[in-house]
């Protein structure tokens, strides 16, 4: 459970070893290479500080985990190094509702 | 390092009560008994600027068991010294009971019936007239010594975002935990933002019948909040960067730190012991009135109403709210918030993103700061004026036998 090393100085953050994703610790630009577990990868995106990437390559189907515990399922192929966000990751839960780019449409991210 | 005998050393005082219990703040609460009552409580509440007479009130005209408990439990609160209730005089609340549970807990209360004195002109100023009585009344209080094991703190977290769980959130962990090794209670709470944990919980509890309960209040959450339709999850998260109500979850958890946990509360249920609980929000039964609580601050009416003194409060979006009655403390998780916030955040946890601050030191800045905020300190939200009190109507069960596995000890 969420014990913490932050302090690195790493733009991407690793919560628990078992881990399939990182945290931004600044924000990055498409392009910006980042060091995962040693190996060397152009970010294929724009992500935001807090905002998760894939440490590995996830398949639809693969429970994404962070600091050591299940957050969901991917609902979409993702790449090592790309954005892990609404658009492919969905709760084993309850829908999450956000509001859409323009900010006045509100849309559900269903759970199966 | 902060431990129990630092937090000794530091000397807490507080406002003996004639229930045993001590108190940080020494407010006048006005408390209106429904909505139709809440302008002529207020205009009272407007002639003390600079005074700590605070507002706080129950908008509805039909009774409610849940809101005449948690009435009478926040007009008792150790932080209270004095209350006028503000009454329409047609409304249901039942003040008569409410003003002799204020009275027979030795503090000065007061009813002001506005229909019986005259409309609001009259009211108003017999309102302030008893408030200016009281305000003065108090100053003849003295505080005396507290001891750890009397403190109650809680936490909250709102408007999180991905950095909540990193930094703030587990920063809090750090402060429960060195206030329980001192005797302090520490109250954690939300179940609904503890979905996808509750086995990890179940595995923390002093004995196995609470853990099966932590288990089952989870349940009931996950199951109430499906039935409404949404998670205890807003837009803001997503946007922080959490996808999910279990990533959310799982880095709110991080609040409760590494103790056990020894029991559940209920709203206006009291810790009995020191150590680590858990206040379950979620309404007992089918949904009745809407979603558990609709926003922050009717949960931190809550910790309240289980006696806390002071409510952490960690936020990576940026919150800037406060409360009546008991100070909030508001923990600032991201750096950036921090910076455009600065004004309203009482600690920058968003330094253990940075790598200028460690998860401990925080914590113990956290510990310190609730001492110096014990003995009188204003937190920002204080010194801004933010006083939100929210309270509406819900359902509850007593809590079941294995919840308080202490209190028979």
């Amino acid at each position: 459970m969420p014990s913490t090393t932050p302090a690195q100085a790493t733009s991407l953050l690793l919560m628990s070893r078992e881990d399939n994703c990182l945290i931004a610790r600044v924000d990055l630009k498409a392009g910006d290479e980042v060091s995962i577990d040693g190996r060397a990868v152009a970010l294929p995106g724009d992500v935001r500080l807090g905002h998760k990437v894939a440490r590995r390559d996830l398949a639809p189907g693969e429970k994404v985990v962070r600091y050591g515990a299940i957050i969901g399922t991917a609902t979409a192929p993702v790449a090592i190094g790309a954005h892990i966000h609404t658009h492919n990751l969905e709760s084993d839960y309850i829908p999450t509702f956000t509001l859409e780019q323009d900010g006045n449409h509100f849309i559900g991210h269903k759970a199966p | 390092m902060t431990t129990s005998t630092d937090l000794a050393n530091i000397g807490l005082t507080g406002y003996p009560r004639a229930d045993g219990r001590k108190g940080i703040r020494n407010v006048v609460v006005v408390a209106y008994l429904v909505e139709c009552a809440h302008h002529v409580a207020r205009l009272i509440v407007n002639k003390f600027p600079d005074q700590p007479v605070h507002l706080i009130g129950f908008p509805g005209c039909y009774p409610n068991e849940y809101a005449d408990k948690i009435m009478k439990q926040v007009l008792t609160h150790p932080n209270v010294g004095a209350a006028l209730l503000v009454s329409l005089g047609c409304e249901s609340f039942d003040k008569g009971g409410l003003a002799q549970a204020v009275a027979d807990s030795g503090r000065p209360v007061h009813t002001v019936t506005i229909q019986d004195v005259g409309g609001t002109r009259s009211g108003v100023e017999g309102g302030v007239e008893w408030v200016r009585w009281a305000v003065e009344d108090l100053t003849r209080q003295e505080r005396v010594p507290m001891r750890a094991d009397e403190l109650v703190v809680a936490t909250i977290c709102g408007g999180s975002d991905s950095t909540s769980g990193i930094t703030a959130n587990p920063a809090v962990g750090a402060a429960f935990d060195q206030l329980i090794a001192a005797g302090s209670a520490c109250v954690f709470e939300e179940t609904g933002e503890l979905v996808g944990c509750e086995f990890h919980m179940k595995r923390r509890a002093v004995t196995p019948e609470l853990g099966d309960e932590i288990v089952r209040t989870v349940e009931k959450a996950s199951r109430y909040y499906t039935i409404m339709g949404h998670g205890s999850f807003a837009p803001g998260n997503a946007d922080g960067g959490l996808t999910t109500q279990e990533e959310k979850s799982l880095g709110a958890y991080a609040k409760s730190g590494a103790s056990p946990i020894v029991g559940i509360l209920k709203p206006g249920d009291q810790a009995p012991t020191g150590g680590l609980y858990l206040l379950d929000v979620v309404p007992d039964g089918e949904p009745r009135f809407g979603f558990p609580n609709i926003s922050d601050n009717a949960e931190i009416v809550e910790l309240i109403s289980c006696g806390a003194h002071v409510t952490l409060f960690t936020t990576g979006r940026g919150s800037v709210v406060g409360s009546a009655i008991a100070p909030v403390i508001k923990v600032c998780a991201n750096p950036r918030t921090y910076d455009k916030l600065a004004d309203d955040m009482d600690v920058n946890a968003g330094r253990i993103l940075t790598g200028h601050a460690s998860i401990e030191e925080v914590g113990t800045e956290i510990v310190e700061l609730i001492a110096r905020v014990a003995n009188g300190e204003c937190t920002r939200s204080e010194a801004l004026g933010h006083q939100e009190f929210i309270l509406t109507y819900k359902q509850f069960e007593p809590i079941g036998p294995g919840c308080l596995p202490l209190k028979a000890a």
